[in-house]
């Protein structure tokens, strides 16, 4: 069994999978519920000065009949009072000494960061992230994404958490900036221990087209929501592994965003994630998630070899470069398994309509090829072009058979040349400019 | 003793309930998102009517069920009732690519009449007929699912048609002859309205022959639509065979479906001499309204029966009992009234005849004997309305498979009368191609049918038959004979090609 036990930046956790601070972490029933379940960690919903909330908070995107693949939210930070969550906090360290508990914090002046950093620390809180993110509601009144869109003011209140922290600190970067790494690396310079990400995402999720009032509605209005859930995923690895890919940020990582099974678990770690961070999945299944992700991601280590999650940490981060590095020789064509093939024929359509042509519906005769499992009789089957395939993968994402059609590389001889290099030829005279595509 | 009603009516109400019930709203949604919105569905190809399935289906999906009910109904005017009746395992459920992903197939029988019934239900119509007529008249012999499906496509062409059915209602077998818990009679006479709503005129009550010449329709319409079906059940010319208990099964059903069904006579023990689809839902229905048993006599075995597999089993689970390889010799009376067959073994001959075993017969009690051995071709009728008709050797009228013309130029045809006894959606589906026969007879042009989305880039591709002979829009640039025009007019025409590539340079 690989061992799954985590530290990021001194906070040392069982396992890398921690619920995120949201209404799974909102008090200290839930904590202990999470850690009964086996969580490693819980990020406490945000404490600050108590808010007010709205009532219908919540709303989400559906995919047919699959429920939230995105989620939005517009409930604010935690709305029960410093005291209590500070006494439930210790109370929760107490009974579970070896799992992580992080105090998320959001306030605004010098003087209350100073106060809230020294009463996390002595609830026995083993880490304390810092709220820049929450793009809603908060951020109107100076604080969330007010603060994590302006580096240098995120720069200037990491400074002065730093100054009274005993603890590690964790900056929690919204993604709805320009470029990440900019708010990464003004939590850098201000001396944080470690980043998260991504907070949500700004969002509408939808318009009810009753009301015409977007979802969740509160009498009569809305307002803009923070956005997550699984169909976040590919904008949070990329931030991730923007993160870990830059030089002058170099911090350890809890990974976010559409975190849903042990398999998007692996692909943060793989990106440069050490820990993980979880909300969405519990609001929609529960607790009982992580016996899968702990169990998967374990099995998973143990098919690779690895020892620990150290060693899948930050694997595929350099496998990341620019465009202008890709090899424009490398090609690959689409090729069809018809012992496979149900003859949807959804792969011509797409290459016909969406992509380069290069498929053409044949008769199954002529082709040779018979009738396979689900064929009809004469009805014409795809063949793939392969002299005109541009190998762009459409078909084999729209093909509904698991490995039926294959993206197939075809050794050309040619050696490597990038953009770059192409470039560098051109100037020197070396080659002449490829023609464009007919 | 003469048969009595044996159940009360809430008891046949809940025994003659739907077969299968409708989909809940969220069932659909569910149902409808499994599709795969396959391009040139395999579904499509074995539909008779061609319905573009996975286009209502995605319509079903995205909360579209008006549209998906359109492009049911523009494909199959009977879209309702086919939804219900349909053999769909071996059509378009057993075409489903899904069943060769190791899934259940989509239950498009279920979605079709979800989005029909979803219409029905709020009285809301998707389809018109053009204002402007073309001011050519066709009459239709025979208001069953071909005359239906020929009269409602011809209308929509801008046509002028007239339906002549000589039972009280229309619908022919869909309000007469299907099983009750598979398709209520009012279904069939929405559609009727349907066709109505069109601009066809439906006269019930007028039998062709005996109440009007064919001559007179002749002089009165420039062309004509035969879909008369198939006549009287067969004999098997038993003793005993005109006991009032003695019945032919079709009768049996047609009367649960024009009278209360409390008032249904039935027997204690019911035998169904036939093993075919009818003999199945007389058997089933016999069972329903109270008979203690229902058996049914066939004289070959189970792999030779006609029925469907999915009929068999319902057969079955509802406890119908088979004597195979057996033959009814006589029908047993006393005081004049049925009281049991007198059976013999059959063994099926070298030959393939099932024939009788010698000393083998044996006596078994019934009170009612359905007979469902298949029904009559209308040979005599048909000579006597049109003597110039050519029908191929088993009695049915020769045409042209693609456009339906007969013999006679003026004369389609379609339906059980042309193709020997079919499925409904086969007669729909014969009458809406001898539409666009007769559509370019009249106006001597090519009926451009709308052509199914999904179809579009796949034009030329498909030159199969499918499962089922569908219908294809190249299909019906088939050659239709006209009296006096050049011969050529309406020659196939090249994009007949089954390489689609061919059109792509």
């Amino acid at each position: 069994m690989a061992d799954l036990s985590t530290n990021l930046a001194g906070i040392k956790s069982p396992n890398p999978f921690w619920v995120a601070s949201g209404p799974p972490a909102n008090t200290g029933y839930q904590a202990h519920r999470a850690f009964e379940a086996g969580w490693g960690g819980v990020v406490w919903k945000t404490i600050g000065t108590p808010i007010v909330n709205v009532s219908s908070r919540y709303s989400a995107l559906n995919s047919g009949p699959t429920r939230m693949i995105g989620f939005n939210n517009i409930e604010l930070i935690s709305d029960r009072s410093p005291e209590t969550n500070f006494r439930e906090i210790a109370e929760v360290k107490k009974r579970w000494p070896h799992h992580a508990v992080i105090a998320s914090l959001m306030v605004e002046t010098r003087e209350q960061w100073h106060e809230f950093v020294q009463r996390s620390a002595d609830a026995g809180a083993d880490g304390i992230e810092l709220n820049y993110g929450c793009p809603h509601g908060m951020c109107e009144r100076g604080m969330g994404s007010a603060v994590g869109q302006q580096p240098a003011v995120a720069e200037k209140i990491t400074s002065w958490v730093m100054e009274a922290a005993t603890i590690p600190v964790i900056v929690k970067l919204t993604p709805n900036i320009t470029d990440v790494t900019m708010a990464a690396r003004a939590a850098k310079r201000a001396g944080a221990n470690a980043i998260s990400l991504i907070n949500t995402i700004n969002s509408i999720t939808n318009v009810n087209l009753d009301t015409f009032v977007p979802e969740p509605t509160v009498a009569g209005r809305s307002s803009h929501g923070g956005y997550c859930g699984p169909a976040v995923k590919p904008i949070a690895l990329n931030m991730v592994q923007a993160c870990a890919a830059d030089p002058d940020v170099r911090l350890p990582i809890s990974g976010i965003g559409g975190i849903a099974n042990w398999r998007d678990a692996a692909e943060f770690l793989a990106l440069g994630s050490t820990s993980l961070q979880v909300c969405t999945a519990i609001m929609h299944y529960g607790f009982r998630i992580v016996e899968d992700m702990n169990e998967g991601l374990s099995a998973y280590l143990d098919s690779k070899g690895m020892k620990s999650i150290t060693e899948l940490i930050g694997r595929s981060v350099p496998t990341l470069q620019k465009w202008e590095t890709l090899d424009l020789h490398w090609q690959r064509v689409a090729r069809i398994d018809y012992d496979t093939c149900i003859g949807c024929n959804l792969c011509y359509i797409a290459c016909e309509d969406g992509a380069h042509q290069c498929i053409d519906l044949k008769s199954p005769e002529k082709l040779g090829v018979g009738l396979g499992p689900g064929r009809v009789p004469h009805k014409p089957v795809p063949k793939v072009r392969e002299e005109d395939c541009v190998g762009c993968n459409l078909c084999s994402l729209v093909c509904p058979v698991d490995e039926c059609i294959t993206m197939t590389e075809i050794p050309n001889g040619q050696s490597p040349m990038s953009w770059s290099n192409y470039q560098e030829k051109l100037a020197k005279g070396e080659m002449k400019a490829i023609p464009p595509h007919p | 003793m003469p048969l009595q009603p044996l159940l009360p009516a809430a008891a046949l109400a809940a025994n003659m309930a739907d077969l299968h019930p409708p989909l809940r709203p969220q069932e659909a949604l569910v149902e409808a998102n499994r599709c795969l919105y396959c391009f040139d569905a395999p579904c499509i190809m074995a539909c008779p009517t061609g319905i573009d399935v996975p286009a209502f289906i995605k319509k079903i999906a995205s909360g579209n069920p008006i549209g998906a009910a359109k492009t049911i109904l523009t494909a199959n005017i009977l879209g309702a009732s086919c939804a219900r009746v349909c053999p769909t395992s071996v059509l378009c459920e057993g075409a489903c690519v899904l069943d060769d992903r190791d899934e259940q197939p989509i239950q498009i029988g279920r979605l079709q009449r979800y989005a029909t019934d979803y219409i029905e239900q709020r009285g809301l119509s998707v389809l018109s007929a053009p204002a402007k007529k073309t001011g050519k008249k066709v009459a239709v012999i025979g208001a069953g699912p071909a005359g239906l499906g020929c009269a409602a496509e011809l209308a929509r062409l801008g046509h002028g048609v007239t339906v002549f059915e000589k039972q009280p209602q229309a619908g022919g077998l869909n309000t007469y002859g299907i099983a009750y818990y598979k398709l209520k009679p009012e279904i069939s006479l929405a559609e009727v309205a349907l066709v109505q709503s069109l601009g066809v005129k439906i006269r019930c009550g007028v039998e062709v022959g005996r109440d009007l010449a064919v001559a007179r329709l002749e002089q009165e319409f420039a062309a004509i639509f035969v879909g008369i079906g198939l006549g009287d059940a067969q004999r098997l010319r038993i003793p005993g065979e005109d006991l009032p208990e003695v019945r032919d099964a079709l009768a049996f059903i047609e009367q649960l479906r024009t009278e209360p069904l409390d008032r249904v006579p039935v027997g204690r023990a019911v035998a169904v001499v036939g093993c075919g689809n009818t003999a199945i839902d007389a058997a089933t229905q016999a069972l329903r309204l109270g008979a203690d048993s229902a058996t049914i006599v066939y004289r070959r075995g189970e792999e030779d029966m006609s029925a469907y597999e999915f009929e068999y089993e319902l057969a079955k689970a509802d406890g119908v009992e088979f004597l195979f390889h057996t033959a009814p010799v006589e029908v047993l009376a006393t005081d004049g009234h049925v009281c049991g067959l007198r059976l013999s073994r059959t063994v099926v001959n070298a030959a393939g005849k099932a024939e009788q075993v010698p000393n083998s017969e044996f006596n078994q009690a019934f009170d009612l004997v359905l007979m469902a051995v298949g029904q009559e071709k209308q040979i005599a009728l048909l000579k006597q309305l049109f003597p110039a008709l050519a029908l191929d050797a088993r009695g049915a009228i020769q045409r042209d498979p693609l456009t339906g013309q007969t013999t006679m130029p003026h004369v389609f045809t379609g339906g059980d009368c042309a193709n020997g006894g079919r499925e409904v959606v086969n007669a729909v589906g014969e009458g809406k191609k001898a539409a666009h026969g007769l559509h370019a007879f009249l106006t001597q042009a090519t009926a451009r049918p709308p052509i199914q989305p999904s179809r579009l880039g796949a034009k030329t591709g498909a030159t199969g038959s499918g499962l089922l002979q569908p219908i294809r829009a190249h299909e019906l640039e088939a050659q239709v004979k006209i009296p006096g025009a050049s011969p050529g007019a309406f020659d196939k025409t090249a994009a007949n090609s089954s390489d689609h590539n061919a059109i792509r340079a």
